[in-house]
């Protein structure tokens, strides 16, 4: 069974390794926040409140174009981006600043998942390792 | 008169370059929601269509709340 501090360890991980990244959320099945960046609790609700709609209004323009299943999302805006990665039944959102590198973001997000459903000793074990400079860009 | 001479012509070039770097940068700069589906493919809706509009509200609202 998952524990709240896995979740939080591997949203630690995540911050520490993708300095793209501005703040994360991470839900699960049920819609309850298993960890997220944001300090305050009333605006880490509205938030992921927020990011429900836009995975419900997601499904919607998915069915009408015709895709199968909706795994992942990037809205880009000017101000920045918002991803969204579901897996398992959970969803990791994660905002970042405008023109990131869509490919690393969507990768550290997938690895930040993945490692809340291993098991403890390989918790964070693979994937990239530490800020780059080169994430900046 | 050639060392200022080719001053000018350095700050010309290097005007030049920086505008297109600047004018490449900014044209990526484009507002759009990319959905990811389990089989692969990718939808790639731009803004200005109403159902893009509505995911980007909510995507602007986001990025404002993070901050």
């Amino acid at each position: 069974m998952l524990s709240f501090m896995d979740a939080a360890q591997a949203l630690a991980d995540l911050t520490e390794i993708s300095s793209q990244v501005v703040h994360v959320a991470i839900v699960d099945e049920n819609g309850a926040v298993l960890a997220t960046t944001i300090p305050d609790s009333g605006r880490a609700s509205r938030f992921v409140e927020r990011v429900a709609t836009l995975l419900d209004e997601a499904e919607e323009l998915r069915r009408a174009h015709g895709l199968p299943g909706l795994a992942q999302l990037e809205a880009a805006t000017l101000e920045g981006s918002v991803f969204a990665v579901r897996r398992d039944g959970r969803v990791i959102a994660a905002t970042t600043r405008p023109d990131p590198t869509v490919g690393l973001v969507f990768y550290d997000l997938k690895h930040c998942l993945r490692s809340i459903g291993e098991a403890p000793a390989s918790n964070g074990a693979a994937g990239r390792t530490r800020k780059k400079s080169g994430d900046a860009a | 008169m050639p060392r200022r001479l080719m001053s000018a012509f350095m700050l010309a070039i290097g005007s030049f370059a920086g505008s297109l770097v600047y004018r490449r940068r900014m044209a990526r700069r484009v507002e759009r929601v990319d959905l990811y589906s389990d089989d692969g493919s990718m939808a790639s809706i731009a803004a200005g269509s109403p159902e893009a509009e509505r995911l980007l509200t909510l995507a602007r609202e986001l990025v404002s709340l993070a901050r």
